[in-house]
């Protein structure tokens, strides 16, 4: 499968990481090999194996619904880049 | 050519926990920002989440509510997206293998009833909140709300008008109260709800594209969203233009619906399973106990109050339309076994106070023992039912025992005949012409006498005693 420089931008777009166009063809021909790897496990018969979402043989791990104390909001907020009050500053982002 | 909508509704329910889905920290809406959060939910490297019991529980007893099957494995994934309000960058959701399918909803519009297809339940976490400056080009982001346990419910696209969307609504929150698993306020966000719609030539299979509408905070916000949103859809129609499949907001105040045009960015969520939590099942011994543990439900308590009180189907919907108000209508009846009185006190004048005050009936001011109380100073004739209807006004104003407002104003039913006798030879001699009337035949004019007497006494008179009196006095 070939990965084009467009499938890098895109990808790399919804990373919200940006490239320099040789960053684009080094990336590419890493994924190139990723996805050649993958074309290769495609061949396997894997008919008689379960599909796995979860690599640990655990399930049912819950908590009680009892409150545990949370962060002190001060310390929380002296590590934050910018900060209004006790809330979070950010470039304004509309809906969408 | 006509148009026949199809409407797909997605409501998002935020279950009443005490704390929040995957940490300890507190599921609490109105205290101050950021004051509720922890290394898991501001995703904070190395935070592990663990699935709290109580939702996990909350949620089966929901899709079991809704009638659908519990898969026999379940897992959570991640759905990723960039957005400030989601600390993580991801949401926890579940995707391919959600918690149930294949449900229903059995509603009523108008007198007919419907079966209404659920998709799916399956849970997921609410995002943070974000204000955004008017006047600087900066947003605040608050993370109390990040990490609060959704229960994500799709209908399927079942419905035909907004009408009916307006009923399954009604219907569904109905249940989810009486399962107490959410309080349901759309005002505070904790019952969200996105709807989908689409239009197609009447008769036909195959849907037409759609728009999701969102931002509607009210039940009647989505009935109206959907009405302008078919008429808007139709004109385009027929003016040969295509509906673009698009994402409106409702606006309350132009009552219209706008595009968000969003940038050109198609949704690529690429959700993979979270390795962070183990996947769920469950025995079938353990969903039976659930199920077991489920409330009555409405459908079940509305049969019932037919059946046990031979109530009407519109009594016994006024009274079990709201669990607290059956709750309450169950509370009078254990002390006074009077279920009609109770009932028409409930579905006449204290429905009118709650909707006029817009409220529940926990929030009236109102005990079960002294409605209880009003009614039997009713039954035992020491007030009349018109002023005790004034009496209730007082108690919900003043918060005062009945017998306590009945002596103060000094509100008691007269039925002592010798005070009546005495209002009744005022009444008479000023009123000649009525008691010629009811001479001359005409019954009206002893209805038009015995209310003038009522008027004399301020309503206090005994209206039987005094209807006796009354003919036996013109009789003679």
């Amino acid at each position: 499968m070939a990965i084009s420089k467009e499938d890098v931008r895109y990808i790399a777009n919804l990373a919200r990481i940006g490239l320099s166009e040789s960053e684009i063809e080094h990336f590419q021909k890493q994924l190139e090999g990723i996805f050649e790897y993958i074309d290769q496990l495609k061949k396997l018969d894997v008919s008689a194996i379960m599909p796995a979402a979860h690599v640990l043989d655990i399930k049912n791990v819950t908590r009680p619904d009892i409150v545990k104390s949370s962060l002190d909001p001060k310390l929380v907020m002296d590590s934050a880049p910018a900060k209004q009050g006790q809330f979070f500053k950010v470039p304004k982002v509309i809906e969408g | 050519m006509e148009y026949e909508p199809v409407i797909g509704l997605e409501v998002h329910v935020q279950l009443n926990t005490a704390t929040k889905a995957f940490c300890g920290c507190a599921n609490v809406f109105g205290v101050r920002e950021n004051t509720n959060i922890c290394p898991v939910c501001l995703g904070l490297p190395g935070a592990l989440p663990v699935l709290n019991a109580l939702v996990l529980k909350s949620a089966v007893k929901v899709a079991l509510a809704f009638n659908c099957s519990i898969r026999d494995y379940i897992k959570f994934d991640r759905k990723n997206y960039f957005y400030p309000d989601l600390p993580k960058n991801f949401q926890i959701s579940q995707f391919d293998k959600p918690l149930s399918e294949r449900g229903f909803l059995d509603i009523e519009n108008n007198g007919i009833k419907k079966r209404v297809g659920i998709t799916r339940v399956h849970m997921e976490e609410d995002a943070g909140k974000l204000i955004h400056s008017e006047s600087e080009p900066f947003s605040y982001v608050d993370y109390n709300r990040a990490g609060t346990p959704l229960l994500e419910i799709v209908s399927e696209p079942e419905l035909f008008s907004p009408e009916e969307a307006y009923a399954y609504l009604t219907d569904l929150k109905m249940i989810l109260r009486y399962l107490d698993v959410s309080d349901c306020d759309m005002e505070k966000g904790s019952l969200r709800c996105d709807a989908n719609i689409s239009l197609k030539p009447k008769g036909e299979k195959k849907l037409g594209v759609k728009t999701e509408l969102k931002n509607m905070n009210s039940f009647k916000a989505v009935k109206a969203g959907l009405s302008f949103e078919i008429r808007r859809q139709t004109e385009c129609l027929e003016g040969g233009e295509k509906i673009v499949q698009e994402t409106r907001l409702w606006d309350e105040k132009k009552e219209q619906t706008f595009s968000m045009r969003s940038k050109e960015e198609a949704h690529d969520y690429r959700y993979f399973p979270e390795p962070d939590l183990p996947p769920f099942s469950f025995a079938q011994k353990e969903i039976e106990e659930i199920r077991a543990s489920l409330p009555e439900l409405p459908q079940a308590r509305l049969k019932r109050f037919m059946d046990s009180f031979g109530f009407l189907e519109k009594e016994a919907s006024v009274l079990i339309s709201d669990k607290d108000l059956a709750d309450f209508f169950e509370a009078c009846l254990k002390v006074l076994p009077l279920h009609k009185k109770i009932a028409n006190w409930l579905i006449g004048p204290i429905s009118a106070e709650l909707n006029n005050r817009n409220v529940s009936i926990c929030a009236l001011g109102l005990t079960s023992e002294r409605l209880v109380r009003l009614i039997s100073l009713v039954e035992n004739g020491t007030v009349s039912n018109l002023v005790a209807k004034d009496v209730l006004f007082q108690m919900l104003e003043t918060s005062k025992d009945p017998d306590v407002i009945i002596s103060e104003k000094n509100l008691s039913q007269v039925s002592d005949t010798d005070e009546l006798k005495k209002m009744i030879e005022e009444v008479v001699a000023a009123n000649k012409k009525s008691v010629d009337d009811y001479l001359a035949g005409k019954e009206n004019a002893l209805m038009y006498l015995v209310g003038q007497v009522m008027r004399l006494s301020q309503g206090k008179a005994n209206p039987k005693m005094l209807r006796d009196l009354i003919a036996a006095r013109l009789k003679q």
